[in-house]
């Protein structure tokens, strides 16, 4: 299960979304998901979605990759559907025993999860097709100006990095002891919610040792390999804006400006 | 002139049992004198505990000595001011490929060590593409570590270190986690560069395979040196070694029974085609 998440996961392919620099693609994602929360109508939501489709295709990363990332938070898109549907007041449409279903619930239902998939899937891209490092680079140039405020910006981001790096390497770990424990007999599927959680202890204590462990070796690892903080550290990459990135802002504020009069005026 | 010196090195540290009282102390590396020669190809030997990763971690600072002093280039680890010079100068590669792999992508990975030392852009693609080259990894720059064997991983900290222009690679059991394929792989990059790049190379391992090519052997046991010589003179006392329980190349404990049971054999053979040669000049 924990596997499916593709967030922090890069995958490597040549495109053209690939390239653009990192500071781009985080301020397209962070506009785009504010673009989803606002002028709500039915076609601003075809809007998004072709733009989305756009960005997808030009990507080169197979469709089903990002729709990994969806299964993680199934759950939680259940939870949100069904709290909607039943829960908002409103002209009934159906009911049930206790629960009505009504065409604001209906409504609210629907758009929140497409919005809900737009959103996942639009991050998915970004982590998808940018390299994490590139993308804690990215962070760190574009908030620089908050190091003004004594925001430590170069060592969020390296944390940053670094907890993207290892998600996958403890996704595995968890895995390993998880199927441990269940060859010692240890039953995490059955029982109600406390039994259950009261079973993931087996399985957390030695992730976690292990987490510090590795923690410690990498430290020392980056000591060793003369890592002393942002301070006079150059770039192997460092971020440039091209051409390609100014069109990237350009077709931006283009989407923009398209879901805004779809919203306004249909 | 030695690039790595130390003399009468002690390190010890507190032992504290659960509560975190003082339980005693350990004295883990115990009055070592030693001197590595530019270039050469050293191996430090020895069973667990024997104290050979606490002496590794002295050669790069990591480790500040409770007495004695450990010298680097001619610098003194204890002087903070030469610490981050030390470490460009000796540079360190760990057991645990995962725990030391910090980029993403292979190639950001190698270039780090770089970025560190304030290195200009071009001048670190140069040296990413050359410590590359070096260690056999280059077509892989693009890839994501996890996706490498665990032989790859090795090589791939290896040019991290690279790419640093050490004068020295300290490798800390480099190979204790990979399968024999790997193992092979990662000694074959190191031998490779102390051959061509003539990079000083000191190998922290409990493979006696591995250290058949070393110019030098010392062999650690209870945190002092216990033996130390050439390959040959190390081998032929087989006895002394099972006795600080290391295995034997399986073609020198033959040869050493066979001398045993009658047969005139030279002492220390370390290849099976020198058994041969030996066997078939008798008979």
């Amino acid at each position: 299960m924990l596997r499916d998440i593709t967030l922090g996961q890069y995958y490597q392919t040549e495109s053209v979304i690939h390239r653009l620099d990192p500071r781009v693609k985080l301020a397209g994602t962070l506009l785009y998901i504010i673009s989803l929360f606002l002028f709500e109508n039915i076609a601003g939501y075809i809007v998004a979605a072709l733009f989305l489709a756009l960005v997808i295709g030009l990507s080169h990363v197979p469709f089903k990759f990002m729709v990994r990332g969806m299964k993680a938070i199934l759950f939680l898109l259940l939870i949100t559907v069904l709290f909607n549907l039943f829960l908002t007041p409103g002209e009934a449409l159906v009911s049930l025993w206790k629960l009505t279903i009504t065409r604001e619930g209906l409504h609210n239902a629907v758009f929140m999860a497409l919005r809900l998939c737009y959103l996942i899937i639009g991050s998915s891209v970004m982590t998808l097709t940018t390299t994490p490092n590139h993308l804690t680079d990215g962070m760190e140039k574009g908030l620089r100006p908050l190091k003004f405020f004594r925001v430590p910006v170069h060592e969020v981001a390296m944390i940053m990095s670094i907890a993207l790096r290892f998600i996958p390497i403890l996704l595995e770990e968890t895995d390993k002891i998880m199927k441990a424990q269940i060859a010692r007999g240890a039953d995490f599927e059955s029982g109600n919610l406390i039994k259950r959680a009261k079973a993931m202890v087996p399985l957390l204590v030695p992730l976690f040792i292990s987490a510090f462990r590795r923690a410690n070796d990498l430290a020392m690892a980056m000591e060793a390999r003369c890592y002393h903080g942002g301070e006079g550290r150059t770039k192997m990459k460092p971020l440039v804006y091209r051409r390609r990135d100014r069109l990237a802002y350009l077709c931006i504020l283009l989407y923009l400006g398209c879901k805004a009069t779809v919203g306004i005026l249909l | 002139m030695s690039i790595v010196k130390t003399e009468n090195l002690i390190y010890e540290y507190v032992k504290r049992d659960e509560e975190g009282n003082e339980d005693g102390v350990i004295r883990a590396v115990d009055d070592v004198s030693l001197g590595i020669r530019q270039g050469d190809f050293i191996a430090i030997v020895g069973h667990n505990g024997s104290g050979k990763s606490t002496l590794a971690k002295h050669m790069n600072a990591i480790l500040q000595p409770t007495q004695g002093t450990v010298w680097v280039d001619g610098m003194d680890t204890r002087q903070e001011e030469y610490i981050w010079n030390i470490r460009q100068r000796a540079g360190m590669v760990f057991q645990n490929p995962d725990n030391q792999i910090i980029g993403q992508v292979v190639e950001e990975d190698v270039g780090f060590g770089p970025e560190n030392l304030g290195v200009p852009t071009e001048e670190i693609w140069k040296r990413v593409e050359e410590s590359l080259r070096a260690v056999g990894m280059y077509q892989f720059r693009s890839h994501s570590p996890n996706r490498l064997s665990g032989g790859q991983k090795q090589r791939v900290s290896i040019a991290g270190v690279l790419a640093m222009r050490p004068r020295c690679i300290v490798l800390d059991e480099p190979t204790a986690m990979l399968d024999p394929s790997g193992r092979r792989e990662v000694i074959h990059a190191v031998r490779e560069l102390n051959q061509t790049e003539k990079v000083t190379v000191i190998l922290i391992t409990h493979y006696m395979e591995e250290v058949i090519q070393a110019d030098h052997i010392y062999v650690m046991d209870k945190g002092q040196i216990a033996m130390e010589g050439t390959p040959r003179e190390i081998f032929s006392k087989v006895e002394e070694l099972q006795r600080l329980r290391l295995d034997v190349p399986q073609v020198t404990l033959l040869a050493y029974e066979l001398k045993k049971r009658g047969l005139d054999l030279p002492d220390g053979i370390l290849t099976t085609q020198e058994l041969v040669q030996a066997l078939t000049g008798h008979a």
